[in-house]
């Protein structure tokens, strides 16, 4: 299968895009909170979970997918919400906890909700199934060919949300595509420690349902996996599971010590980086450098306004706290 | 011997004590091992006890709940943590359910001797479901006990005495205070009984009722309130909220005839509506103002941008002193 040229620049400068984004709110992050570290602390207060690394999940698939599709993400948001075409400097805003967020600066970094690109997010493990099963149903009864993609991560295929939906998605042939991102850990908890197989493409074979595997983050093998699941749920076939080998560099949040693995794991992970990979096939294609370099300046400069708008903005007026709770709201 | 120690160190302590003391004893969450707990209160337990005493569960709370009470039925005793408040909700079909029911739909045969610790409450700046104090909910479930302690010393004597109750506890530990400051707590095992709220400090004109973080909260504007007005409040700590002290809260109101209750939790149907219907059933007649509740607001709680805005504050409650007591 040979892949479009303006998917592979569109995979690559994404990826770069969103290990920029990744990157820069580290240290926005980090601001204000050490030396003892404190949560409460900078310009971006609370947990923070980052996806740098894990960009192949997002991109190979994203590629395939309509502003009519819906997609719901974990915690760990960023790569999906920006391979998903959510807009970057609202998107900042919000985890900023400015009032001109995508959530008016009320949701944070894992409240990220997008009516224009059909994107949303949420702290509950596995919450996020259901509502892309939902989202399915809905494409279906409305007649139409949207599909919904619901990211997980390995630790969430074992809830009970992930088997129940998975079952009726199946039953009613919806048109879902579930990624599970094996990143290795469920916070501190290895998969092996976690999960009674192996590989979760496994379990597709009790759904009755296509499971597929990528090694090693690739992301051509996302992308031709991706597409087979995608085209096969917007014929009306139904529901396909995913599970991707992904790698997380940094900590499950920023400020983990990470006393879990070992402190070579993370240098031998960013060995294989699949941004470095992918780079080096596209020259290898013939695409040359300078076209490149033009891609990620050209990524660089997003990531660089939206946070310059993000920190630009106002906060929520109090009285914001009281608001959109009912229709109407006029508490 | 007796060391100034956080409540994170206090309860990590408690139940240090009890694996040691009790071999029933089994501890199980997520994280709660090699991780020692998202907030370090297992820290150090799984080197010392070994992976069937401290156990790291799957991401599943109903499995966690649920597998807990198989275990109390069958003669252990679980100390579950749930990571977050919020995330018991995927598991309260168990709780609510079964763990709170058994005694009752068994007549009595079986008992559910277990413990769920919980992080609870708001003000780290977390996000939405970080900083949840549902207390009501399981007050409301007939067959649950509910313990918030708002010190060291009180979050060990009570953890030990929640461990060691025959019926299922829910353990809510404020995270704003797990490290806000340290006090002398006795090493080795001791106990503060459930079911008594104590008087924190002693007044005549008006008695507040707080528990958990906001305990410290109402304290500091009953000083402040003293300094600038000469009025004295008495501050009743809960400490459990079911059952309830019914007989402290009485005391306190039948002496000084007004009295607030606070709690971060929303207003509607929180505890504070339970505990001023005790007070009209049992001391209407004392009472010389109506009782208000200085509350969180009826929305889910928001992010770090307006959290303050949404707890309860001194200058919050320091007006509703006022309001009562000029009446
Ligand atoms: C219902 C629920 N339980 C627990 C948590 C706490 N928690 C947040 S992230 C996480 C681990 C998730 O692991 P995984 O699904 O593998 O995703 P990853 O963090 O690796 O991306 C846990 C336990 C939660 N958010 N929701
Ligand atoms: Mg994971």
């Amino acid at each position: 299968m040979s892949i479009p040229f303006e998917h592979l620049q569109w995979m690559y400068e994404t990826m770069v895009k969103i290990r920029t984004y990744e990157e820069r709110l580290v240290e926005a992050y980090a601001e204000g909170k050490y030396p003892v570290f404190n949560i409460g602390a900078g310009p971006v207060p609370g947990e923070m979970h980052l996806a740098a690394g894990q960009e192949p999940a997002a991109v190979g698939i994203c590629v395939h997918l309509k502003p009519e599709d819906t997609v719901t993400a974990p915690h760990r948001p960023h790569h999906h919400a920006i391979a998903k075409g959510v807009d970057l400097r609202r998107m900042t805003a919000e985890i900023y906890g400015k009032a001109t967020g995508l959530g008016k600066g009320k949701g944070g970094h894992m409240h990220l909700f997008d009516p224009a690109t059909k994107f949303s997010c949420g702290g509950i493990i596995a919450a996020g199934m259901p509502h892309a099963a939902g989202a399915a149903l809905a494409s279906k009864m409305r007649g139409k060919d949207w599909v919904a993609v619901a990211f997980i991560g390995e630790g969430a295929a074992n809830q009970g949300a992930f088997h129940e939906t998975l079952n009726l998605a199946a039953l009613w042939k919806l048109p879902l595509v579930v990624v599970i991102e094996d990143n290795r850990y469920g916070i501190s908890v290895p998969k092996a420690l976690s999960t009674a197989v192996e590989r979760n493409d496994a379990r597709a074979a009790a759904y009755g349902i296509p499971g597929y595997y990528v090694a090693d983050n690739d992301v051509l093998e996302m992308y031709r996996v991706s597409r087979e699941a995608v085209e096969r749920a917007r014929r009306g076939e139904g529901p396909s599971l995913i599970e991707i080998e992904t790698y997380r560099y940094l900590g499950h949040f920023q400020g983990d010590p990470e006393v879990y693995r070992a402190k070579e794991e993370v240098p031998g992970l960013r060995e294989k980086d699949p941004i470095r990979r992918l780079r080096e096939h596209l020259l290898a294609q013939g695409v040359a450098e300078q076209d490149m370099a033009a891609w990620e300046a050209r990524a660089k400069a997003a990531v660089d306004e939206a946070f310059a708008f993000a920190r630009d903005s106002e906060y929520p007026a109090p009285e914001a706290a009281l608001e959109d709770v009912f229709a109407a709201s006029e508490v | 011997m007796s060391r100034e120690l956080t409540m994170l160190q206090a309860i990590q302590e408690a139940l240090d004590l009890k694996l040691a003391d009790d071999e029933r004893v089994v501890l199980l969450g997520e994280d709660i091992g090699v991780n020692g707990g998202v907030f370090r209160a297992t820290d150090g337990l799984l080197a010392k006890y070994g992976e069937k005493r401290v156990i790291d569960t799957p991401l599943a709370e109903s499995g966690i709940i649920g597998t807990a009470i198989g275990m109390a039925l069958n003669g252990m005793v679980p100390v579950a943590e749930i990571q977050f408040l919020a995330f018991i909700f995927p598991g309260l079909e168990q709780l609510l359910s079964h763990a709170a029911r058994m005694r009752h739909r068994t007549r009595g045969q079986f008992g559910v001797p277990m413990v769920i610790r919980t992080p609870y409450g708001a003000g780290i700046r977390g996000p939405e479901l970080h900083s949840e104090s549902v207390e009501a909910f399981f007050a409301h479930t007939p067959g649950l006990k509910v313990v918030v302690p708002s010190s060291p010393y009180d979050a060990k004597g009570l953890l030990i005495s929640a461990i060691e109750d025959p019926d299922p506890v829910v353990f809510l530990e404020p995270t704003r205070i797990y490290r806000a400051f340290r006090e002398e707590v006795p090493g080795g095992l001791y106990r503060v009984p459930l079911g008594q709220a104590k008087v924190v400090r002693e007044g005549e004109d008006l008695s507040i009722f707080a528990w958990g973080s906001m305990l410290r909260t109402a304290l500091r504007a009953a000083e402040q309130i003293e300094q600038e007005r000469g009025w004295r409040c008495e501050v009743i700590d809960l400490r459990t909220l079911y059952p309830l002290d019914r007989e402290t809260i009485i005391t306190s109101v039948q002496k000084t005839g007004r009295a607030l209750v606070v709690h971060e939790a929303h207003k509607t149907a929180g505890l504070g509506a339970e505990i001023i219907s005790l007070i009209n059933d049992e001391a209407l007649l004392y009472l010389r103002a109506p009782v208000k509740r200085i509350a969180g607001f009826d929305v889910p709680v928001p992010m770090f941008s307006v959290e303050d805005d949404y707890l309860p504050t001194e200058a919050r409650i320091r007006q509703g002193i006022e309001e009562t007591i000029l009446f």
